[in-house]
């Protein structure tokens, strides 16, 4: 009886092979990742931020702004038509299309670090890098020539809340950058292959997020205002296209 | 009864998920998209050329960015973020932060009359 009884119980080393094969100790209710769900809550309370700088723009975009003219003794327009007389469409447009292309280049690189083609992957993460730079450094071209015209942080509340907003996102293209450029360092190293390919989706969905931002700015904050500024010049509104009155509003 | 109770999964076992149940897009499928939000910059782009297209056209231009934009936006999040193909869990999240956001501003803008009356001059 007593061997019957000893024969019965479970091997210790054999029981926790078993529970070893069964309870994986980064297993989830979900069958996400922490990394991955932790990445879109972040990216959703991204859109409660980008949200709120987007909603100031709007809100300071349409006020009316009485103006003295040295032509005119006082005109009335909006404040926003002030600031997009300096704005340079083609050159934000051109902007525009290297961060969406820098889009294409991450996904391409995910798609080669998930075949374990290291070094295809670490040149389009270098190549998103570069093109996320450029896009950067046409911001700070384009804040250059917008403070040289006159307007400045401070030059009124239009130019204000649009500093804070693009400044904000070329931040945060600033930080991919960074991550980008820390993937390169790891895989240049041999610490990123294919079973370090979440890493590179999760910095890859930052980097998505960052051009989805920019969708929204380039229409929101460029070209929705230069539209509504050629239809109130159509309906009277003065459409002033003198830099020096910008400063003017400052004085 | 075994059936009706999911085993947790792994980070293994979701990787293998994706290989089989949920495959993203190919490299040729990414370029196709990235070619066609190309194409709807420069619709977008267009419209800043608004002034030469006929009248009953000048009117539009807001309505058509705001139109190109939302699909530009989709076609990033569906298929670059893998939206359309990853767990909807992960959906879920990302349009939860988009309507909470969309819903508090839009009161905001409300509460500051944005919608009515807001041009007095400061």
């Amino acid at each position: 009886m007593a061997d019957t009884l000893t024969s019965e119980r479970p091997d210790p080393a054999a029981f926790d092979l078993e529970n070893a094969k069964t309870h994986d100790p980064h297993a989830t209710n979900t069958g996400l990742t922490h990394n991955k769900l932790g990445m879109w809550l972040f990216l959703g309370s991204e859109a409660l931020l980008f949200g709120g700088l987007i909603s100031t723009f709007l809100l300071y975009k349409s006020k009316l702004v009485e103006i003295t003219n040295p032509n005119d003794a006082a005109v009335l327009t909006r404040v926003t038509d002030l600031g997009v007389n300096i704005y340079d469409i083609p050159f934000t447009s051109v902007s525009s299309f290297v961060l969406l292309m820098s889009s294409l280049t991450m996904v391409l690189a995910l798609a080669a670090i998930q075949r374990d083609d290291v070094a295809r992957s670490r040149l389009w993460i270098l190549t998103t890098a570069v093109l996320g730079s450029t896009f950067v450094a046409g911001q700070v071209y384009e804040f250059t020539v917008f403070a040289r015209e006159g307007m400045k942080w401070d030059t009124n509340i239009f130019s204000s809340a649009f500093y804070t907003l693009t400044g904000f996102h070329g931040v945060h293209v600033t930080i991919g950058i960074l991550l980008l450029l820390s993937l390169v360092v790891a895989s240049l190293k041999g610490g990123l292959r294919k079973k370090h390919s979440e890493t590179v989706e999760l910095v890859g969905l930052y980097w998505h997020f960052v051009d989805v931002v920019w969708i929204l700015i380039f229409v929101v904050v460029y070209l929705i205002p230069v539209a509504q500024a050629d239809a109130s010049a159509e309906s009277g509104l003065a459409r002033t296209g003198a830099i020096t009155t910008i400063s003017q509003i400052g004085d | 009864m075994s059936d009706t109770v999911k085993a947790p999964q792994s980070m293994e076992t979701e990787t293998s998920d994706h290989a089989s149940g949920h495959e993203h897009p190919s490299e040729k499928q990414y370029i196709i998209i990235a070619l066609i939000l190309a194409a709807l910059t420069a619709l977008e782009f267009g419209t800043y050329f608004s002034s030469v297209l006929p009248d009953f056209l000048n009117g539009l231009a807001i309505p058509i960015l705001i139109i190109l934009m939302v699909i530009k936006f989709y076609l990033v999040a569906a298929y670059f973020m893998h939206l359309k193909f990853d767990n909807p869990l992960l959906r879920r999240v990302f349009i939860a932060g988009i309507v909470l956001s969309a819903v508090v501003y839009f009161v905001m803008l409300q509460a500051f009359r944005f919608f009515s009356g807001f041009n007095t001059p400061v």
